[in-house]
């Protein structure tokens, strides 16, 4: 069974030809491959590993990045419109790609050395190497800038100590680009990347348990304990808070169309039971109560689309702003639970299993609702960009 | 070696079929098309052919424009080049699109050419055993197992209740049946790469042959199941129900 999509406002026919191709291949992979077995992965809370090798053979880690180091070669439109089709699957599956790609790869790549390049991203596209990105503290979520993990100078190395939090692939991972202050904790210009091996002494990774959300993913605790690099496992080219931001806004744009993804996996479970669902001798999709949930999803879900395609195509004329990211993100995310949640109450008491996937995607979308930049923190940086006036320092 | 595979464009099977206003044809709008499942088949093992003995895969297509899309399919899954020979329509009649895409394959020495053993769309299953008679070469339909060694091939096709296997000398044509091999994903490396391979587009004109379609319907729906009860005391009712109102025992 082929999945066909949600398009009303036939966004199909703004799609070049391999963009469709690529869509739809990643479509029928997660038909194939990941739908069949995601329920049991859920409800065990392990992430499907056999995956990993499969989604890198297709080409999906870092699919934007240049075929030299290994990856597709793709425009940002085809990515993002493989978050979408990944997080249709779930957006466990989509969070590992983005944090491959978006959150290791693309540091490597945008502030890395050739020789880093060299050497890391043709073994994370082929996903031989899995990376995890070390930004958030237990301490310090939204005020990143906060940060007190420290890299200090000593011969010929760095000396690495802090703890990081809510580290996705966290201990799955070989590598992890782990963001320190080089300088005092005040100046968060001083943050600089380190591609950290994992296997380090000092390098302790920690799953954290008891997760009703994104039960899929490897959610980990990274602790640093006088974690001794070389001179030259700093991304010579990372430069302050700006850079880990970068890679924000790379994974956030993959966000804002994996958040598609859920909403329309959602809409289809909602109509196809509305139709099938038969209460007071009629199908429960012609009660107007229903009808009215499934037009605010087909409408929400429609503009999220148009949303996306936009952003994709500024983005690929160099032209996309982080508020504009911000905006996308922060729209599609609240859209795609809202979606969920209605679908999880049409379906009534049906909706509360896992066979079926609204609350899955719900409790997901609670996830993405806040990482990457919370849904407020998103509303003030439009507010800063609206007004001027910058919410966080009064 | 050198490997012809021909391919269909047709409806995806999940699409729901509209009849066009003229009720002879199928309403295109907002239906998807895909490459015809059997001719995947027919590629991966072409492809898988390519990888043991080396060659080159050429796609052909005998379909209207859009059918390029479908030739790019092919390519990004690993074919070295396509031709379509672009046609205005598709007859319906497998005789006019077996010669035409046997006067294509004539020029082209290839050692295998591969079918699907038919297209979803119409079910004709005729076009790959017409092609083999027009260019006199030995054809085997419906195969599940194919290997090659030098210029002779062995080729396993199911039969009622057996196992039928074949001996054949290249060249020679096949049509693939579903179970012969696990159809590749095209990698999103070998899309991008696809937009840059050969296709070559030649026109042809082709009469409608012999076969004209006069009406399309839809099959008659379905009615609505009914539940006779459950567990063990509904199996009278069941039996009554199968007796007297389906007549089936």
């Amino acid at each position: 069974m082929t999945f066909q999509g949600v398009d009303y406002y036939n966004v199909d026919s703004m799609l070049s030809d391999h963009e469709r191709a690529v869509r739809d291949m990643v479509r029928r992979w997660v038909d194939d491959e990941v739908l069949p077995i995601i329920k049991e992965n859920y409800l065990a809370g392990t992430f499907p590993r056999q995956l990993i090798p499969r989604m890198g053979q297709l080409g999906f880690f870092g699919a934007n990045l240049p075929a030299e180091y290994g990856c597709a070669a793709l425009d940002n439109l085809s990515y993002g419109l493989i978050m979408q089709e990944l997080e249709r699957g779930d957006s466990g599956i989509r969070s590992f790609a983005s944090v491959q790609g978006a959150l290791v790869m693309y540091p490597i790549y945008a502030f890395g050395s050739e020789d880093q390049k060299r050497h890391w991203l043709p073994r994370m596209a082929s996903g031989e190497v899995v990376g995890c990105f070390g930004l958030t503290e237990p301490d310090y979520g939204s005020d990143p800038g906060g940060m007190i993990t420290t890299a200090r100078e000593d011969g010929d190395s760095w000396v690495l100590n802090g703890s990081k939090m809510w580290i996705t692939n966290g201990s799955t991972a070989s590598v992890a680009i782990i963001w320190a202050k080089t300088g005092d904790l005040g100046d968060a210009k001083s943050i600089r990347g380190f591609v950290v091996p994992t296997d380090i002494p000092g390098f302790t990774a920690r799953e954290q348990g008891g997760k009703l959300s994104l039960r899929l993913s490897d959610t980990s605790e990274l602790v640093l304990q006088e974690v001794r690099v070389p001179k030259s496992a700093m991304l010579p080219g990372s430069s302050g808070l700006r850079s880990p931001i970068m890679c924000l806004n790379q994974a956030r744009y993959g966000i804002a169309w994996g958040a598609v993804g859920a909403a329309v996996a959602c809409f289809d479970e909602a109509v196809s039971y509305a139709k099938n669902r038969v209460m007071f001798n009629r199908p429960i999709g012609g009660f107007q109560l229903q009808q009215s949930r499934l037009a605010d999803m087909l409408t929400e879900i429609t503009k999220a689309q148009l949303l996306c395609l936009q952003l994709g195509r500024l983005k690929d004329a160099g032209r996309m702003t982080s508020g504009q990211v911000s905006l996308a993100k922060r729209n599609n995310v609240s859209t795609a639970a809202e979606c969920a949640r209605e679908t999880r109450r049409l379906l009534g008491a049906n909706g509360i299993l896992a066979e079926y996937q609204a609350m899955r995607h719900l409790a997901n979308l609670e996830s993405v609702y806040t990482y990457e930049g919370t849904h407020d923190v998103h509303t003030l940086v439009l507010g800063q960009e609206i007004t001027g006036l910058d919410a966080f320092r009064g | 070696m050198k490997i012809g595979v021909c391919i269909k464009r047709v409806p995806d099977t999940e699409t729901r079929i509209k009849i066009g206003a003229d009720g002879k044809s199928i309403d295109e709008s907002g239906v998807k098309f895909v490459l015809n499942p059997f001719d995947e088949y027919a590629v991966e093992e072409a492809l898988k052919l390519k990888e043991q003995a080396g060659g080159e895969v050429v796609v052909v297509c005998l379909g209207t424009e859009a059918s390029q899309e479908t030739i790019r399919t092919a390519l990004a899954m690993g074919a070295d080049s396509g031709v379509l020979l672009k046609a205005s329509a598709v007859p319906l009649d497998p005789l006019v699109v077996a010669r035409a895409l046997a006067a294509e394959l004539e020029q082209g020495a290839f050692d295998m050419i591969l079918f699907g053993k038919l297209a979803i769309d119409d079910y004709g299953q005729a076009v790959g055993t017409m092609v083999a008679e027009l260019l006199g070469l030995p054809s085997v339909s419906a195969i599940t197992r194919l290997e090659v060694t030098d210029n002779t091939a062995t080729a396993q096709r199911e039969v009622e209740g057996a196992l039928e296997v074949v001996e054949f000398s290249l060249p020679a044509v096949v049509t693939a049946e579903k179970g012969l091999n696990e159809p590749r994903y095209p990698a999103l490396r070998g899309i991008m790469l696809a937009k840059k391979k050969p296709l070559e587009i030649k026109e042809v004109d082709l009469d409608q042959g012999g076969m004209e379609v006069v009406e399309l319907t839809l099959p008659p729906e379905r009615k609505a199941g009914r539940i006779v009860g459950e567990g063990p005391d509904a199996v009278p009712a069941l039996v009554d129900a199968l007796r007297n109102e389906a007549k089936v025992v």
